[in-house]
């Protein structure tokens, strides 16, 4: 049964979701704004006969992810974005080794140690791969606390499903804010299909040995790569997920994701008063990015906006997607400040009236 | 009398080991420590218990040799690998095998804090005081006066820091039962390390902490001479850097002579 309504801070809620979604082994070294995930599973996870270990590093943490996950478990990592960037080594091995695994990124503030705001400037790192080599990560974006709730159950299957590391992108304020949330029922581990790839001892088989090494002079590397290529294909087939929220007159959209979708819904209320009719599109699978359902929107529209709470990441996705086929306008706020949905609504006006007073119009 | 009443086999290739022609160059110590490691998960009936984690290092295609599960690390990870391996299967043997590079340079966080932690795991540490795999370069091990590609004119302590005794580092840990040091350059120290490698097995098993056997190995290749000489030259020479002998042992097992 799907728990009661609670209410909850956004890092408790993944946790929480993680363990009804049969994470046992949690791995990860303190950062904030996202300190309270760990901090609520070393209590958890004693509790349902799970590991929690405080690792040394985020490097160290993500290897014993790499470890948890050839060894049969549902393992997860958390961090913010200058410990995801010291986890991308990991997510390479664990990308050519095809291991599943779930990172949880609460972006706050950069280059460097930024600082500790909202953020969403690793989009690019995110969905680029980030660390090095031809492999994708599938990023889920939640838009708020039960989609933390019910994406962290996605990114654990979807894992699963494709043997591949999935990374859920939040960021510092989604980690914080207390919102109420319905969870999904636990997951029943015996349920969940056999990985007959796992290490547990070779007994009554023959051993085997998992590894991204690939000499083999008859192309070996090349053949797996290709053999990624058409998994990530497949995800790309099966995978995508968006949310629209549109009707007949809008004239215009306006593409974001996570937090600054939210800010975006609330100025596109206070236009609707106005009467300016913006639309919403909100991918929720960064990588891979819902490119035709954006294309076949943004062709019944005369301009796209895109926000971000970047200085432009995304938007190079909303260009790959439309292309020429509307306008597009670009408004981004750099880490360390929070928008408000004024501030968005005065993008969209200068937006609508093209007159270049709030963002920018993106060339194509 | 049938043949196999009559004759007892006594030696014979382990069954931990594929059959498979070794990469390793003659006089190197790492086809040594494998038959080692073989041999006594063959003996203590461990083969389809274990779990294994290679380094990246001359070793890296360890489980192209090694009959049992093998997962690769990157390079120095191993023991942040083992360990989560370790939480997922606490009842199974879970081994790493890594060169002073991996485990002393790269890897020393993870080596020192998977010890420190106590984790339930048995570390192979081929210490050849050169990175083998790189061609030669200085290694954290590589003793003051040793020549390196990146030492001309041999490892000065001023200029490129001291020689690193890792094992002694880590012996202090109140998570560290046992560390031994071996040579697998005489007959009697290969039969050492092979007790040594038994006993660090049985720690783990009977979950008393973290154990690691040093074991000093020739790598003639990068020293850049003979295979005999190698050989000398860890038992003169390396033996000064790094005393033999057991360095911890808190497990309270008493040796059989
Ligand atoms: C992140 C990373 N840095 C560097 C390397 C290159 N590299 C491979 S093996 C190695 C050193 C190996 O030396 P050691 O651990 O002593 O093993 P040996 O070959 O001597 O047995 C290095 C630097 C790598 N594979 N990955
Ligand atoms: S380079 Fe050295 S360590 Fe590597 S296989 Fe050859 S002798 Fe052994
Ligand atoms: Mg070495």
């Amino acid at each position: 049964m799907p728990s009661e309504k609670m209410l909850m801070n956004g890092s408790h809620v993944v946790a929480e979701a993680a363990v009804r979604a049969g994470c046992r082994y949690y791995f990860g070294y303190p950062i904030t704004p996202q300190n309270e995930l760990p901090e609520y599973l070393s209590a958890r996870m004693p509790e349902i006969g799970g590991t929690f270990i405080q690792g040394e590093s985020e490097i160290a943490s993500i290897n014993m992810v790499l470890g948890a996950s050839v060894a049969g478990g549902r393992a997860m990592t958390s961090s913010s974005s200058p410990g995801v960037s010291l986890k991308q080594e990991g997510i390479s091995y664990m990308a050519g080794m095809e291991l599943p695994g779930v990172i949880i990124n609460m972006m706050r503030g950069g280059p460097g140690l930024g600082n500790i705001a909202p953020s969403a400037a690793d989009y690019f790192q995110a969905t680029r791969g980030g660390g090095h080599g031809d492999y994708r990560t599938p990023v889920l974006a939640p838009g708020g606390s039960q989609e933390l709730a019910d994406l962290t159950f996605v990114a654990f299957d979807i894992a699963d499903k494709y043997r591949t590391p999935v990374m859920l992108l939040g960021d510092g304020l989604m980690g914080q804010v207390m919102e109420p949330v319905v969870f999904p029922d636990f997951i029943n581990l015996e349920d969940l299909p056999k990985k007959d790839w796992i290490l547990d001892g070779c007994k009554g088989r023959e051993p085997r040995a998992l590894f991204s090494l690939l000499l083999g002079q008859d192309g070996q590397l090349y053949k797996h790569n290709l053999h990624l290529q058409e998994k990530y294909d497949q995800i790309t087939a099966n995978e995508l997920r968006w949310e629209t929220k549109t009707q007949d007159e809008d004239e215009m959209i306006i593409v974001a994701y996570g937090t600054a979708a939210r800010i975006a819904e609330s100025a596109i209320e206070e236009l609707r008063a106005e009467g300016l009719n913006v639309g919403l599109f909100r991918p929720i699978t960064l990588w891979p990015y819902p490119m035709a359902a954006l294309r076949e929107l943004a062709s019944k529209v005369s301009k796209v906006a895109v926000f971000e709470l970047s200085m432009g990441q995304m938007v190079e996705d909303v260009v790959l997607s439309v292309g020429d086929r509307a306008e597009i306008h670009f408004y981004g706020l750099p880490g360390g400040i929070i928008p408000t949905p004024a501030d968005v609504a005065d993008f969209l006006r200068s937006a609508s009236r093209g007159d270049g007073k709030v963002g920018r119009r993106i060339d194509v | 009398m049938s043949a196999e009443a009559a004759y007892k086999k006594i030696f014979g290739f382990p069954e931990s080991l594929k059959d498979n022609p070794t990469h390793y160059c003659p006089g190197c110590g790492h086809s040594i420590a494998h038959r080692l490691v073989a041999e006594c998960l063959d003996e203590m009936n461990l083969r389809e218990e274990t779990i294994g984690v290679p380094p990246v290092g001359c070793a890296v295609l360890a489980y192209n040799y090694f009959n049992f599960d093998m997962v690769e690390a990157p390079h120095g990870r191993a023991l942040a690998v083992a360990t989560g391996i370790k939480r997922v299967h606490p009842d199974k043997l879970v081994l790493t095998y890594q060169g002073d590079g991996d485990l002393a340079a790269i890897g020393t966080a993870e080596t020192i804090h998977a010890a420190n932690r106590g984790e339930r795991i048995s570390t192979i540490f081929i210490n050849n005081a050169i990175y083998g795999m790189t061609g030669g370069q200085m290694a954290p091990t590589t003793t003051l006066g040793q020549n390196a590609t990146t030492t001309p004119g041999g490892r000065d302590q001023r200029l490129h820091g001291n020689p690193i005794d890792i094992s002694q580092m880590l012996a202090v840990s109140n998570g560290v039962v046992y560390v031994e040091r071996c040579a697998l350059t005489t007959i009697k120290q290969i039969n050492r390390a092979k007790k040594a490698i038994k006993k660090s097995f049985r720690c783990q098993l009977d979950d008393l902490g973290f154990s690691l056997v040093e074991l000093l190995s020739p790598c003639p290749t990068n020293w850049k001479i003979s295979p005999k000489d190698a050989w000398k030259w860890v038992n003169e020479e390396m033996v000064k850097t790094y005393p033999l002998g057991v360095i911890k042992d808190i497990t309270g097992y008493e040796d059989k002579k």
